[in-house]
């Protein structure tokens, strides 16, 4: 099977050959291309040039051109600070003062140059794809992103005490959300991955997901034109199992703190699930606990399809030694071939 | 049940309903029976312990607990002069964010700490190891609570608690990056510990016991 086909069954919770795996290293490029992480994300050909050699090294069944969480920040003028071994992460928000977000207006994707790059790689990625390598692109969700705009302690004060305020941020966020997923499935993405963070029952409560965050992804996702995958970054979710699918996702990323073998039946038949390794843990594991973990998380969610094994954050830290992915990846093609034998 | 118990019960529930004015009620009420330091110490703290611990075990969203704290931060404030509540008998305490901008877990751990007359020193977010060096060493902090986010700053803590070494300086993390990997912590340098407000409380607590 090609990767597409063999995510697509995965997709449909049928068993394809063996278990899909999206290995969603981002600055693991840079290392390959021998350059500064900042030097890396400043162009697209360097992007895609990374995901081309990471999917091949790693037999990973995407591209995952996702540059930076604040690209959407930078996108609206604030401040992106690069480090030598970690993410670009966003500076000080640059909505000071809440009662800005009346007058608040955010670009469109086609004038803001710094995405261009986005779907430039994108594009030069669905050149080598054609339809066999699923393409994943990345929006944060309109109900996450104020967390970069505002600062997160801010964000949940309006959205206790000012629902003016969260409501016009909502409209305008959902408009840029739409038009940046729009953008990049046009550009060649196969489907969109929705990061939620505040959504996860980490965050807010069940009642409060179903008046704000629900809401905004049911919205959203219908005016996406592509499937979407909903994405926690860690945090959990099984509280909204039954939900989430009314919010038109296809795939639920989920947390290494809940158990897979959960969520994998909450979600029967209704989502895929895709995780749940532990990130962070991943950075000091030696190659056999690797290799165990990863049987255990297969052997708990794979039978019968609708999974994908991935880290459980979107993003795979710098940190993570080359012989732990490259254990995950021999792990997953000598044990998760279906069917799945216990043992 | 005594009555301090359900003194508890009531003002989680008022402060889980976000009812501002039921949970000043209950807080004025016990303060008539007993006294500000005591509200703060065993009502407050206890109340606001009790949300941490429900949210480490999955039953209370982070949401609850950030407005719970600031409810409570908000009403001591307002209702009791500082000198009738704040612990005297303290090391030096401040928390900074250690080279990010996300605030929230610092602002949970202030809130939470002040509400329960525990003083601190907020020295705010974006701090790296030289100035946080420069700032101990000049406000003769005792103990630095460090609040991070992403896995590469938890890992440059080391070079902090390098510097900090033969100091006395007591350094104790917290942040997602520990909560993932519960031996991270050690393998930075630092103290302890703190996943979330309940362990921040039993943190300080135990510092005052070495104090005293």
């Amino acid at each position: 099977m090609t990767p597409m086909q063999r995510v697509l069954t995965a997709l449909s919770h049928k068993e394809p050959d063996r278990v899909p795996l999206f290995l969603l290293t981002t600055m693991h490029g840079a290392k390959e291309l021998g350059m500064s992480i900042k030097e890396y994300f400043s162009d697209a050909e360097n992007v895609a040039r990374g995901q081309i050699i990471l999917q091949k090294k790693y037999r990973s069944d995407c591209y995952y051109p996702f540059f930076y969480a604040p690209i959407e920040i930078e996108a609206c003028g604030g401040e992106v600070i690069y480090s030598e071994d970690g993410p670009p992460n966003s500076g000080t928000p640059f909505i000071r003062n809440p009662e800005h977000i009346l007058s608040l207006e955010l670009p469109k994707v086609n004038d803001a140059k710094v995405l261009h790059k986005v779907l430039q790689a994108i594009q030069l990625l669905k050149a080598v794809a054609k339809d066999e390598i699923p393409i994943i692109g990345v929006v944060m969700s309109p109900f996450s992103l104020p967390v970069l705009q505002m600062g997160f302690e801010k964000y949940l004060e309006i959205m206790h005490f000012r629902p003016d305020l969260f409501n016009r941020l909502m409209e305008v966020n959902q408009a840029f959300c739409i038009d940046w997923a729009n953008a990049q499935l046009q550009a060649g993405a196969t489907a969109i991955c929705y990061f939620d963070p505040v959504s996860s029952s980490s965050m807010i409560t069940r009642q409060q997901y179903l008046e704000t965050g629900f809401r905004v992804a049911k919205h959203t996702l219908a005016q996406i034109k592509g499937p979407t995958a909903t994405h926690f970054a860690s945090g959990n979710c099984l509280p909204i199992s039954d939900l989430l699918p009314q919010t038109g996702t296809a795939v639920a990323g989920v947390s290494t703190m809940e158990d897979i073998a959960g969520l994998k039946k909450a979600f029967a038949n209704k989502l895929t699930v895709l995780g749940n390794l532990n990130g962070i843990e991943m950075c000091r594991w030696t190659v056999e606990q690797t290799s165990a973990i990863v049987k255990e998380v297969v052997q708990k969610a794979a039978p019968g399809g609708g999974f994908i094994l991935a880290d459980n954050h979107g993003e795979i830290p710098f940190q993570a030694p080359d012989e732990v992915l490259l254990a995950i990846s021999e792990t997953i093609n000598r044990f998760g071939k279906y069917p799945i034998v216990n043992g | 049940m005594d009555e301090l118990d359900i003194q508890i019960n009531n003002l989680e529930r008022a402060l889980l309903l976000i009812n501002h004015q039921e949970a000043e009620d209950i807080i004025m009420k016990a303060a008539a029976a007993g006294s500000p330091a005591k509200v703060a110490s065993e009502l407050i703290a206890k109340t606001l312990q009790r949300i941490g611990e429900s949210w480490e075990n999955g039953s209370l969203a982070l949401s609850q607990v950030y407005m719970s704290s600031l409810i409570c931060e908000e009403i001591i404030d307002k209702v009791f002069p500082a000198s009738e509540y704040v612990h005297t008998d303290m090391p030096k305490i401040a928390i900074a964010v250690f080279e990010d901008h996300h605030l929230l877990g610092k602002r949970i751990v202030v809130s939470t700490l002040r509400a329960s007359g525990y003083p601190i020193i907020d020295l705010g977010g974006g701090l790296g190891t030289d100035e946080l060096v420069t700032i101990v060493q000049r406000e003769k902090i005792e103990v630095l609570l460090l609040s991070v986010l992403m896995l590469h700053s938890a890992l440059r803590i080391k070079d902090l608690t390098t510097r900090l070494a033969g100091s006395g300086v007591k350094v104790v993390v917290g942040g997602a990056p520990f909560r993932f990997d519960e031996t991270l912590w050690e393998t930075v340098g630092a103290t302890a510990c703190g996943k979330d407000t309940t362990d921040a409380l039993l943190i300080v607590k135990d510092l005052m016991k070495g104090v005293k």
